[in-house]
């Protein structure tokens, strides 16, 4: 019967088998991962020798450190020969390292607090699952941030912060029914306060204050490569978006300034920029008025991160179908808007990872302040730990070690936040 | 058709298209068009693509701009006077092949955004116009959900029923099937259906022939920037006059 | 918007300049313009007020003067008694210098960290992620003072090669790598066609350009060949001999030599010598971007999809035509705008230059140019003219490669 049998019917199921040995377990994964081809087999031999290299150089020194004494030849006394790391560098100069060699002791911990209050203002800007309320703390921060890290008077943030109330209170009030009114008219009443809160401070507040007040000049360290790095960011994002809107008007005079100012930013290197901040810039301002390094070169890297950040958020814009701009226009709502409620918030919403990427870029090349003799980080390591006493001359691998620890640990950090938004928006349904 | 018959058409007259023409580049694309609409009227452009008909109706709502002739909706002249342009385009609805829905906002979000930003409605009674026209389309229970959890049915349906939160007086409906799978055609049509029952003035770039005959009280026909034929559907499906009517119908309907 | 149904009579209102779209634009930008004109003033206001308050006028004349300071590391003649000017130029060669050094090192560092991180090895592919994350997430800045300080500390003084009990040896008795730089062999020749120097060597680079048409001849011909017959001819041979031959005829022709590094007194002689700084800068610039370069080149690959390679092998192609026909010509449309824009970054981040002595133009011109002569407004504005047009011709490169790769679609 069986050949001529065309029709089959399976009765019993059968079981599964488990694979052939040299098909699983550890044996399956060295073979299938490290020993494919003879070729592959040597490539694994060359990375494990690399490996060691790499470790048996750095293990016995870092492990063999020392880490309390406060001179190098103390060190070297300590070691007595042997190979070992002298990491009381790092201890003895910590606050020089974190805070810069000005910045009064007894304040460290305004900084130390200001960074906390900052990342809980930054959570809920980078979770959306937070709840929204936060954002109300994440706008008081910024005046609260000031205060705390340039001490003075209270008065000063106070003020600061009332014209932007008053701002956002006539913008909200006018903005329904007219996007131009309720903007310029928040302008001009932010400065009315502004202007009165100016006259109403007296001049020596400053001297009576709760917080001692510091002039920028005094703060260094990795504490300041924070600041530039925040603070221009958070700065240049709105100055990028309306770069991007302008690049993308109809207008041709709005569009090629626009142009103009990104192709060119774009086209210099940022240290040419920090040079404009230190020796030109000044010309610029009136004649008679000082404005401290820290305040130019915060203007000058703003613009450069503005450029860059205007040219993510114009490719989140151009991702953005076309059927969105017509449903809006369709449904009568005019230019602002549109782009208020309805392109900005999804344009945006794609360019936060392009956003954080360039805010890694930047925060890495507030290393540059250096070379205009700021002393950030690496200006402190450079100039007063290395090249100033005697104490610390030739501990090289010790400081650089760490400077690339502290900014490894930020960079990565920030760019494996970048990856899982990307994937999270990927599977976003909203 | 019974149905057709029984909506009623007034002499009022919603648009007027005079002698419109249209360039893209050097492009001729809408060639003299004349075309009036009256109040109540439901009409079906039809015609082969690239016709220039969903030009057409997005002209009506200054979509697209016209460089001839003149275009009068609702009495409003549709001239460089923006405040003619949005007077227009808050009195037009409109519906497109791809929904256009907001994805960042929730589906009550999407019906009460015009409202609120272009009519001045308060939040909550804005909300109420637009949970009885998502009633209407019949997913009232979807209103939190955001528009990407929706089928394309729905999403359509949510579609219509944000333009009507608007309370326009004029509907346009760019092929509002097309991008749509076969079940879920009935559902978005019977809306529509619906919807011209109850007076709405309606004009359909659409192949759908089926609710052209049901619906429609006038048929026209594209070809080449130009309206070629226009008339009451049974005459139109039973007796095209031209020859390029026919071989349309005899391609869309032959199989 | 210019919407125009035939256009409304009536007089002109003044409300038309903003409600009516034909006026509104025009509005816009005339009140930009000015605002833009106001801005502009004031700031020429502010910086002629302050110019002459310290009794300084804006002018290039001080390029001319002798500049009066010395540059190590230079491509063309240069004492200190030249001009201002002459040592702009001997900066933007040594710009131009390291940055095509670096864009070639870096190209092949990422290249190669690049595909070995899609190898199906895991132990190399995990080690290449751990060279990408390292060095993309610590500033180029660092990495270049850290390379500096190997170069000027770790290195061994030239004093340390000397005598029997010397320390430290040649590398293959023509390499010697000390604290003040690297010496390696240089090429001359005894029985030059001409003079100067300079022109031999164009002599070589004109050969070799010629092997390269040469070389695209000959694929040419064996596609040629391929069409009419269906049989390819093997042609490799015959590339490497025009590559070759040619340059090696000339070579011997004109009596190549090597000349050299030997250690005479306290320091080498003969050779070139390649300064730290150029070292540091070149070599951080390399490993910096070689990273970026490798996610690009990873992203490349991997934007191919799989289903090319199925399909291609589906039709009989082998492995190696796969990668040649089917999936490389698609890689590099994606690998290629990001790499030129990698280059572009090497340009600007050569830059950094000034912070370890290299003299590149920002370290002349804008470094002891500016302080010698207090010429600051200038000397920065001819810096960023510098760069910006390095840029622009790199960008414009760019935009004419994109567009003759573009993928043909509706």
């Amino acid at each position: 019967m069986a050949n001529t049998e065309v029709s089959f019917v399976r009765t019993e199921t059968l079981p599964p088998m488990a694979p052939p040995i040299g098909e699983q377990g550890i044996v399956k994964w060295l073979r299938e991962n490290l020993f494919a081809t003879p070729a592959n087999g040597a490539l694994t031999l060359v990375a494990l020798y690399v490996i060691y290299v790499i470790l048996s150089g750095s293990m016995p020194w870092i492990f063999n450190g020392v880490w309390n004494t406060s001179s190098l030849t103390e060190c070297r006394e300590v070691l007595d020969g042997t190979r070992g790391a002298c990491f009381s560098v790092l201890t003895e100069r910590w606050h020089q390292l974190i805070y810069g060699f000005k910045y009064p002791p007894d304040a460290y911990w305004r900084p130390n607090l200001t960074f906390v209050l900052m990342l809980v203002a930054i959570a809920p800007v980078l979770f959306f699952d937070l709840p929204r309320k936060m954002l109300i703390f994440t706008a008081i921060f910024p005046f609260l941030a000031y205060w705390l890290i340039w001490g003075g008077t209270i008065m000063t943030p106070i003020i600061a912060l009332l014209g932007v109330v008053a701002g956002g209170f006539v913008y909200t009030r006018f903005v329904a029914s007219n996007f131009a009114i309720g903007f310029f008219g928040a302008i001009l009443a932010a400065l009315v306060v502004w202007i009165i809160g100016g006259f109403m401070t007296p001049d020596t507040a400053n001297e009576n204050a709760m917080l001692q007040a510091v002039p920028s000049r005094d703060m260094g360290g990795y504490m300041l490569n924070l600041m530039l790095g925040v603070v221009c960011v958070s700065l240049s994002i709105p100055l990028g978006i309306a770069l991007a809107l302008g690049r993308q008007s109809d207008m041709p005079l709005i569009k090629w300034i626009c142009v103009v100012f990104i192709e060119f930013v774009r086209g210099v290197p940022l240290i040419t920029l920090l040079f404009v901040a230190s020796v030109m810039l000044a010309y610029m301002f009136p004649p008679g008025t000082t404005t401290d390094l820290f305040l130019r070169v915060v203007i000058m890297i703003t613009m450069f991160s503005a450029a860059y950040i205007a040219e993510v958020i114009r490719g989140g814009l151009a991702a953005l179908p076309k059927g969105q701009y017509e449903a809006a226009d369709s449904l009568g709502l005019d230019y602002p808007q549109a782009m208020r409620l309805i392109i900005l918030p999804q344009a945006l919403k794609i360019s936060i990872p392009g956003i954080v990427n360039v805010a890694v870029g930047l925060f890495k090349d507030t290393t540059l302040v250096s070379v205009i003799s700021m002393f950030d980080i690496l200006g402190m390591i450079r100039g007063p730990i290395l090249g100033g006493a005697a104490e610390w001359n030739g501990v090289y691998w010790e400081l650089f070690l760490f400077a690339c620890i502290i900014f490894f640990v930020v960079c990565y950090g920030i760019s494996q936040y970048s990856q899982w938004l990307e994937r999270r928006l990927a599977t976003d349904h909203r | 058709m019974a149905e057709a018959a029984t909506m009623q058409v007034s002499d009022e007259v919603a648009v007027t298209i005079n002698n419109m023409n249209k360039w893209y580049g050097s492009f001729h694309v809408l060639r003299d068009i004349n075309l009036t609409v009256n109040r109540g009227e439901r009409i079906v452009i039809c015609g082969p693509s690239g016709s220039g008909k969903s030009t057409l109706i997005r002209c009506i709502n200054a979509l697209e701009e016209h460089q001839k002739g003149s275009i009068e909706v609702d009495g409003t002249l549709l001239s460089s006077d923006l405040k003619n342009i949005d007077k227009i385009r808050s009195e037009v609805g409109m519906c497109f092949q791809h929904f256009n829905l907001f994805p960042h906002l929730t589906i009550l979000e999407n019906c009460t955004l015009a409202p609120i930003w272009v009519r001045k409605t308060p939040k909550k009674e804005a909300e109420e116009i637009a949970m009885h026209f998502l009633e209407k389309v019949k997913i009232p229970d979807q209103a939190n959900k955001y528009p990407g959890q929706l089928s394309g049915g729905q999403q359509q349906r949510v579609a219509i029923a944000r333009s009507l939160c608007m309370k326009p007086r004029i509907m346009l409906f760019d092929e509002p099937t097309s991008a749509l799978d076969p079940e879920m055609i009935k559902e978005v049509l019977d809306t529509m259906i619906e919807l011209a029952e109850e007076g709405m003035t309606m004009l359909c770039v659409t192949h759908e022939m089926g609710f052209a005959r049901q619906v429609a009280n006038r048929v026209i026909f594209m070809d080449e920037g130009q309206i070629v034929e226009q008339n009451e559907p049974e005459a139109f499906f039973n007796n095209p006059q031209s020859p390029r009517t026919q071989l349309f119908l005899s391609q869309i309907l032959g199989h | 918007m210019a919407i125009l149904s035939d256009p409304p009579e009536g007089p002109f209102r003044l409300s038309m300049l903003l409600s009516d779209t034909r006026y509104r634009s025009l509005t816009l930008q005339a009140i930009t313009a000015l605002v833009l004109a106001l801005c502009l003033a004031y700031l020429y206001r502010n910086i002629s007020t302050n110019l002459q308050a310290q009794g300084l006028s804006l002018g290039f004349s001080f390029l001319q003067d002798p500049s009066g300071y010395d540059i190590n590391q230079r491509l063309v003649e240069y004492t200190s008694q030249s001009t201002h000017a002459r040592a702009a130029l001997v900066g933007i060669l040594n710009t131009l210098l390291v940055a095509v050094l670096a864009c070639i090192t870096a190209t092949i560092f990422g290249v190669i960290a690049g595909v070995l991180r899609l190898s199906n090895n895991w132990l190399v592919s995990k080690l290449m992620a751990f060279y990408v994350e390292i060095f993309r997430n610590i500033p180029v800045l660092i990495w270049i003072i850290i390379i500096f300080t190997i170069m000027t500390n770790v290195m061994p003084t030239p004093r340390a090669f000397r005598g029997d009990a010397a320390t430290s040896s040649m590398l293959f008795d023509l390499f010697a790598f000390t604290n003040r730089g690297v010496y390696i062999p240089g090429p001359g020749f005894s029985n030059p066609f001409f003079a100067s120097v300079g022109m031999n060597w164009l002599l070589v680079i004109a050969v070799l350009v010629g092997s390269f048409f040469g070389a695209r001849a000959i694929g040419t011909w064996a596609t040629k060949i391929q069409e009419a017959t269906g049989d390819r001819p093997t042609t490799w041979y015959m590339i490497l001999g025009v590559w070759l031959l040619p340059v090696a005829i000339l070579l011997t022709v004109m009596g190549l030599t090597w000349d050299i590094p030997a250690l005479k007194g306290f320091n080498f002689t003969g050779g070139i010598k390649i300064g730290g700084p150029l070292i540091a800068l070149w070599f951080a610039l390399s490993i910096y971007t070689g990273a970026f370069i490798a996610e690009n080149v990873r992203a490349g690959i991997q934007a191919v999809s799989k289903g090319q390679t199925e399909a291609a092998g589906a039709l009989g192609l082998r492995p190696g035509r796969i990668m040649n026909l089917v999936v490389l010509p698609q890689a590099l449309r994606v690998i290629i705008p990001p790499l030129i824009s990698q280059y572009l970054n090497i340009t600007k981040n050569s830059s950094l230059a000034i912070a370890v002595g290299y003299a590149d133009i920002t370290a002349t011109l804008g470094g002891i140019t500016l302080n010698q002569t207090g010429r600051a407004i200038e000397c920065v504005l001819l810096l960023m003219l510098f760069y910006l047009t390095a840029s622009l011709l790199i960008s414009a490169f760019m935009n004419v490669y994109n567009a003759s790769i573009k993928l043909k679609e509706r």
